[in-house]
């Protein structure tokens, strides 16, 4: 059924393996070829490109073949048969999902033949399917439910349901977070083949046969990913679902606001589904670019995380340090007193891993207008050299999409499997299809694919952007990259590839604040401004007795604890904001539901503070806000798109004097899945993550 | 099992269509007309001891080397393998040999399939002896008591399509089957007949056994790839076929038993004299095994088209009881049509000739019925072999036949409208044609065939219900 094992072995053995395959095995459009085949879905003339299937040729006339095992972004089953259709000169229906055109095929999808198909199909998938559409949550979004309305029989002769019943079939537990109702499986083997071919992990499968047939994990374990919550999405009926979200809405009761997520530096493309002014779930919305359609399991799932450890109202500590609840008004004016009382060279301002560009700017024009220049953003990066001088030295500048096109990636420092799990899935669907290479300098982790260990000794690369060493790190791959960059016949590919690791950090280097805190720290701030900082740079110890510590944010975690006052902002649902990703890509969040209590958007409560300190921020509204930042840089409204960065040469002159011996060992935050799931503000105040890691670890205790 | 499952080669005319040119070769549709056409002798059979291929096929001779080498086998292999590929298959397509498997799809053109250009791949041949077809046990004579047939087979086929290696998958029963052929290739790789510059020819080919585990499913060709490439036998989608993408990704071409080992007999005696017997089209020899309620049950080689009457009366001692006596057939394994009585008196043994009859010789396994039969309850049996073997891979086989299988069983006790003897007649049809691989096909026509035959006692059993219990649940409810 899964054909992977067999492609690679082809791949191993045979040069001209492209070849043979080209005809099935991938439903990837085929690259243009200059020849075309004509033919003809329901007498209307189409071009396709030779190998591609049926089902694709008449989607290109706007015709939809109906499916259920078939996905463009998985390999061909061809198991439903829903999707067999008449060939004019085939005695037989067609699998349309499988068979590749041939020139002058006349293809009728509105045949009586075509029709009594699809019909007779269907009748089959139901004659086992539970009747239990009022209780089952796929309702209303159901493919089955759907395509048993267009193409279905109107009555049914299942008369041996009074006989003997229909097949049941037990239950499975695969973790937290998806719900199985096996009965309602229809066998077709979506989340099997998204489990080995994009999520890399090969617990799914199918055990007994004919009727018996189950799909499942063999011996009952966790799904143990990282992207595991795709095959809700995936599977066209009710058989796994979301357990968070069980028996919770109806589609048609909620509203959908598209937005971008922000717990990891992918910015991935959301929809955030809400009713009653609660955000009840979040699912993935197609982008190309950066995240197909997947959606990792924190991003997905961390969502219950936003209505609990919530900053609904302003505070401030009392005489014997607890922090109380008080007036936005009292809050702002002792926070605009130790603001402007404060020594501009002690001022310090700290952003966290979640804010939003407009706030970033708000408050660096505040904190400057002050006198201070002490911005700071939580995450290091080198700065010397080029430092964060040139755009390219921190950006993602391959584009996510483009990894897909190497041929072989280098991986230093980073797991980009929990840092970035959609990053991983592109590099691994790179080394399933194209036969990229992957290396990895760094403590020795599973990425769900083959790489070559290279060490995690620092001398072998010689960088670490998290170490003491990091800017002769940096400079050393930016050496590496630009040697490599000389070699190459495309000049277009960009070699040298940064990951940030949270959705604020691009912004923030953007707009001018210095990754990290370590110098700001050591000369003793009297104020500290942390908007949204909670990773724990910054904490009490490092701090003068008599530091005032304001914290501007939307969940109470680490910041919050140690603030004098507290200013409760808007999280990324929560608020009309920018975001620039990890390749530098500008995209917006939209408000899908209002902050909770007296919680404000976050840059007009900034803007509020100036007011009272008597440096009034120019602008009145977002567009103004907008229109600073792109004062500061176009990119930052650059909704959608990515700039090109081609400093590279630049950077590596700068960083000639960098190139000094280094020691040392790489090492990464992240190693295990346990530790993906809880990493930010919100997915720590998530109960859903927390089951998570309480799962993998009891799964890792499991003998299997 | 084998080839009866591959029976839906024939019927698609997509598979053709993917060989491009060939495709004009195309002698699929016109077969079932062209059966009028003069045929050069009036009467078939009995077929005389000179022109058996199968001398050992009761194991009263030596099976080992030793005595295949007196009865001829391995001789002048060498200069056989000489010829060279294109006068090996040249001779097959004299012979009109067709797959002795089920489908019936011509073993030269089969063969000739092979010979395109290489792209750098090996080739393999893989010899399907998963015999699990009801009433089927033709090749498991060939390999416990004439293996080297099978063995010197494998070698010159395995020259004809330019395999490297033959990979012989064995139903895991036939244990002292899998032994026998074992020795046998042993022996051959012993006496320099196999293995490197095989039969000193120049030519190096290698035979391997891999043995089953028991499901019937893995004699459809492709399910079979997939079982020996160490994965849950489940058949693959064709296009592409295994003769483009087969055995781990290379070119492979799938035979059966008999197929591979009667070749080495045409290429010695030469393809004409294999084509001198039976009706045009359907020529040569053939294994018959008759079951069921005979005198003598056996397994014997005779021409083909030989009149089934005359066949059973020959061979098998005729039906307990005198042909009178007679109810059905069942004339090509479980998964083909039955046939009453009054069409078993002219029926004619080859693979048109059942055709014409609404069956299909498939692997030529005649099982007898008498009137002790229960009709409904023996065709019930074979839907349940076939919802306990399907792989449940793909919606109509998976959901379909196990349907099939309540209906048909509450038929038997007659619990049921006669309404759905229509219905019964429309799911097989939406199972048959509809599926990944024929296994849904051969669940479906024994269905057809008894509908078609035997409404009449459908009928009967459901009166006779309605009569002592009430009418049917079946009845108010649909």
């Amino acid at each position: 059924m899964l054909r992977q094992p067999l492609c690679r072995a082809l791949a191993l053995s045979s040069p001209a393996r492209a070849v043979p395959l080209a005809s099935r095995s991938y439903s990837n459009p085929v690259p243009a070829e200059p020849e075309k085949v004509e033919v003809f879905i329901n007498d209307k003339p189409v071009y396709v490109a030779p190998g591609t299937t049926v089902l694709q040729a008449a989607a290109q006339v706007g015709v939809e073949i109906p499916r259920f095992c078939y996905h463009e972004r998985l390999a061909v089953a061809g198991n439903c048969r829903m999707c067999l259709v008449e060939v004019e000169r085939s005695p037989k229906p067609v699998a349309a999902c499988a068979m590749p055109v041939m020139k002058g095929m006349r293809v009728k999808t509105d045949s009586d033949l075509t029709r009594k198909a699809r019909e007779g199909v269907m009748e089959f998938l139901l004659v086992n399917h539970p009747l239990d559409c009022p209780i089952c949550d796929q309702g209303g979004e159901c493919d089955l439910q759907d395509q048993s309305m267009a193409f279905g029989s109107d009555r049914s002769r299942f008369t041996d349901v009074h006989f003997s019943g229909k097949r049941a079939v037990e239950d499975k537990d695969i973790g937290p977070l998806i719900k199985t109702i096996m009965t309602r499986c229809i066998h077709c083997t979506r989340c099997i083949r998204f489990a080995s071919e994009v999520a890399g992990v090969d617990d799914f499968g199918t055990t007994g046969r004919g009727t018996d047939m189950q799909v499942g994990t063999y011996v009952e374990k966790m799904l143990l990913s990282e992207l595991s919550g795709n095959v809700i999405d995936l599977c066209p009926v009710g058989a796994l679902t979301s357990k968070p979200y069980s028996f919770a809405a109806r589609p048609w009761e909620t509203r959908r606001i598209d937005s971008v997520d922000v717990l990891d530096p992918l910015g991935s493309n959301i929809v955030v589904t809400t009713r009653t002014n609660e955000v009840l779930r979040i699912l993935p919305r197609t982008n190309e670019e950066i995240n197909e359609e997947w959606l990792s399991d924190k991003s997905r799932f961390a969502c219950d995380g936003l209505k609990r450890q919530r900053l609904v109202t302003p505070m401030m500590t009392d005489s014997r340090g607890n922090l109380m609840p008080v007036d936005w008004e009292d809050a702002i004016v002792a926070a605009a007193r130790a603001l402007r009382d404060c020594p501009p060279n002690k001022l310090l301002a700290v952003a966290g891993d979640m804010a939003d560009a407009e706030s970033l700017v708000a408050l660096k024009d505040l904190v400057n207008r002050l006198g201070s220049e002490n911005t700071c953003t939580e995450q290091y990066f080198p700065l010397d050299g080029a430092g964060i001088d040139l755009r390219s030295s921190y950006l993602c500048n391959t584009k996510i999409a483009n990894v897909e096109d190497a041929d072989f990636v280098l991986l230093i420092g980073t797991n980009v499997r929990f840092e970035a799990p959609l990053l991983n899935a592109r590099i691994r669907k790179a080394y399933v299809h194209k036969d990229t290479d992957v290396a990895l300098i760094g403590p020795k982790v599973d990425l769900t694919y083959d790489y070559m260990h290279v060490g995690d000794s620092a001398s072998v690369v010689k960088i670490s952007p998290r170490g003491p060493e990091g800017s002769a790190l940096l400079a050393y791959t930016q050496e590496l990259a630009c040697k490599l960059q000389d070699k190459l016949q495309d000049k277009e590919w960009k070699v040298l590839n940064v990951l940030q690791r949270t959705a604020s950090q691009v912004a923030a280097l953007d707009l001018g604040y210095q990754p990290g805190v370590g110098k700001a720290l050591q000369d003793g701030p009297k104020v500290v401004y942390l908007l949204g900082a909670d990773s724990g740079v910054v904490s009490r110890d490092q701090l003068p007795k008599d530091a005032f510590v304001i914290y501007q944010g939307h969940h109470g975690d680490a910041g919050a604890a140690m603030a004098d006052v507290v200013l409760p902002g808007a999280a990324y649902t929560e608020k009309r904001a920018t975001f620039v990703n990890a390749e530098g890509r500008a995209q917006q969040t939209l408000v899908a539901v209002a902050p909770p209590g007296m919680a404000r958007e976050d840059w007009k409560i900034i803007r509020a503070l100036s007011e009272v300190i008597g440096e009034r921020l120019p602008y009145d509204n977002l567009d103004e806000v907008r229109d600073r930042l792109s004062e500061i840089s176009p990119a930052l409204v650059a909704y959608g798109d990515v700039q090109e960065n081609n400093y590279f040469a630049q950077a590596r002159a700068l960083a000639q004097s960098l190139q000094k011996p280094v020691s040392g060992k790489l090492d990464v935050q992240l190693k295990h899945l346990e530790d993906f799931f809880m990493t930010d503000t919100i997915s720590r105040a998530s109960p859903t993550m927390a089951k998570c890691i309480q799962a993998v670890l009891k799964q890792k205790d499991s003998p299997y | 099992m084998a080839g009866a499952l591959a029976r839906v080669i024939q019927g698609t005319k997509s598979h053709l269509g993917i060989v491009g040119p060939l495709a004009n070769i195309n002698n699929v549709p016109k077969r079932f007309q062209n059966t009028e056409a003069p045929p050069a002798k009036s009467q078939y059979g009995p077929l005389s001891d000179c022109d058996r291929i199968f001398t050992n096929l009761y194991g009263r001779h030596d099976w080992r080397l030793s005595g295949a080498l007196k009865r001829g086998d391995w001789y002048k292999t060498k200069e056989i393998l000489n010829m060279g590929s294109d006068w090996i298959i040249g001779e097959l397509k004299t012979s009109g040999l067709r797959g002795r498997g089920g489908a019936g799809f011509p073993t030269g053109m089969k063969w000739s399939f092979m010979n395109k250009p290489s792209d750098g791949r090996p080739k393999y041949l893989v010899v399907n002896a998963d015999e699990g077809e009801p009433g089927t046990c033709k090749d498991r004579e060939i390999m416990r008591h004439d293996p080297h047939k099978l063995v010197e087979g494998c070698l010159i086929a395995g020259r004809a399509i330019g395999a490297r290696a033959a990979y012989i998958y064995i139903r895991g029963e036939f244990y002292n089957e899998a032994s026998n052929l074992q020795v046998a290739i042993a022996e051959a790789y012993q006496a320099g007949l196999l293995g490197k510059n095989a039969c000193s020819s120049g030519y190096d080919f290698d035979v391997f056994v891999h043995r089953g585990a028991g499901a019937y499913i893995c004699g459809e060709e492709t399910a079979l790839i997939e079982s020996i490439e160490g994965k849950q036998g489940k058949p693959r989608l064709k296009p592409p076929f295994p003769a483009d993408i087969g055995l781990f990704g290379c070119p492979t071409t799938v035979n059966n038993v008999e197929t591979i080992a009667c070749s080495p007999t045409i290429v010695r005696r030469g393809g004409s004299w294999f084509a001198s017997f039976g009706r045009t089209r359907n020529s040569g020899t053939k294994l018959f095994n008759i079951s069921g309620h005979v005198n003598t049950p056996c397994t014997v080689e005779e021409e083909m088209s030989i009149p089934l009457k005359y066949l059973i009366e020959r061979h098998a001692g005729g039906v307990i009881g005198g042909w009178e006596n007679l109810l059905a057939i069942i004339p090509g394994g479980s998964s083909t049509p039955l046939m009453p009585k009054h069409v078993c008196e002219t029926a004619i043994m080859d693979f048109d000739g059942l055709v014409a009859c609404q069956s299909s010789l498939g692997t030529a396994a005649i099982i007898v019925m008498d009137k002790s039969t229960d009709i409904v309850k023996a065709i019930a049996r074979l839907i349940m072999f076939y919802k306990h073997e399907s792989c449940g891979q793909c919606t109509p086989c998976r959901e379909g036949v196990s349907w099939m299988n309540k209906i048909m069983y509450r038929f038997v006790e007659g619990n049921a409208s006669v309404k759905e003897i229509d219905m019964l007649w429309e799911i097989s049809k939406q199972i048959e044609g509809h599926t990944i691989c024929a296994l849904g096909d051969g669940a479906a026509w024994p269905v057809q065939g008894l509908i078609r035959h035997f409404r009449p006692e459908l009928e009967r059993r459901m009166q006779a219900y309605a009569c002592a219990y009430g009418p049917s649940r079946a009845e108010r409810l649909y």
